[in-house]
């Protein structure tokens, strides 16, 4: 399936859950938040929540700001 | 010294805090910089920015988080860089997910690019749906004393008026307004951007502000550490000498020395 992850198109094996995308780029262990569908996603769902062709996946961190 | 100095907390939101100085993490050479700035200045609270996640690069790139701990530091996301009210309460609500729920966020709406002036009809709404939410909003405003109190009444936790534009270091250009609107404020009043140096800081403390929010004017410092260090001490210092209370300015000389006994 195609995704939209962060702006950006991307592969994906079917029947993927959040948590699957979320540990193949890496970032199982890092503080991070996700919104799927302009909906936030609570870390303790992201193992639960299938992936479906065309969703909007958004990925954030903290960065330096004022 | 009384005992009012010795326990004289910031409280924002039912919690305390020993410094009055609230520091930004951005524009910093790198993230061990930031770390050593934001130690030598003494805040508690520090504000990081919310951005997308870089995919695909750098896997072993330091976190902010991991130079800036939650467990060491009250995390202060903001909506830098939202235009719209709707933005800024998305971004916020990505915070509190980020922060594991950590309700505590600065609100900044900002108007157009050239001076990053807050649009106060969008921060308005944006202060609205983030109370309704359950957010504790520390709001970035302008000197409006009138805003300022709605912004209040509204239910933000803290409201912070703008010295002069972000990142210009022009310093506090309207201390009469940031005066009235501190004089009607019921919840801490700081005064956010536009410190330039220690004597702004201290100044803004000297008037009775709660606290002053800054990051360029240590970021962009010849040496960060240092300035970190002097906005540290300029904050104390003007916190005491408003606490202390200073002497009536008088139009003509008064001797210090006693005039009896003179040879």
């Amino acid at each position: 399936m195609r995704i939209v992850l962060n702006g950006d198109t991307m592969e994906l094996r079917d029947d993927s859950s959040l948590a699957d995308l979320v540990e193949q780029l890496g970032l199982g262990d890092k503080r991070i938040a996700a919104e799927v569908n302009m909906e936030i996603v609570p870390r303790s769902q992201h193992a639960a929540l299938r992936l479906n062709d065309g969703d909007q996946i958004e990925i954030v961190h903290a960065i330096g700001g004022g | 010294m009384s005992e009012q100095l010795r326990h004289d907390p910031l409280i924002i939101a039912g919690k305390e805090y020993s410094s009055r100085l609230l520091v930004g993490t951005g524009k910093y050479r790198d993230l061990d910089e930031t770390r050593r700035a934001i130690e030598a200045s003494g805040a508690q609270i520090v504000t990081v920015a919310v951005r997308r996640t870089n995919i695909g690069q750098n896997r072993d790139e330091p976190n902010l988080l991991d130079a800036v701990s939650p467990e060491k530091y009250t995390i202060l996301p903001n909506t830098a860089g939202c235009y719209t009210a709707e933005d800024a309460v998305r971004t916020c609500k990505l915070a509190r997910e980020l922060m594991d729920g950590h309700d505590l966020v600065k609100l900044e709406v900002l108007g157009d690019q050239k001076t990053l002036y807050p649009n106060i009809v969008e921060t308005l709404k944006g202060a609205e749906m983030l109370v309704k939410d359950g957010f504790k909003v520390m709001v970035y405003t302008n000197d409006d004393p009138i805003v300022a109190k709605q912004l209040e009444e509204m239910g933000c936790v803290a409201v912070m008026p703008l010295g002069s534009l972000i990142g210009s270091g022009l310093g506090i250009l309207n201390p009469h307004n940031i005066r009235l609107i501190m004089e009607a404020a019921n919840v801490p009043i700081l005064v956010d951007a536009g410190v330039g140096t220690a004597s702004d800081a201290a100044l803004a403390m000297e008037m009775g502000c709660a606290g002053v929010l800054m990051n360029t004017a240590i970021a962009g410092a010849r040496d960060p550490l240092l300035m970190a260090s002097a906005m540290r001490k300029a904050i104390e210092a003007g916190r005491e000498a408003y606490l202390a209370g200073r002497m009536p300015r008088k139009k003509y000389a008064s001797a210090s020395s006693p005039m009896e006994g003179i040879i």
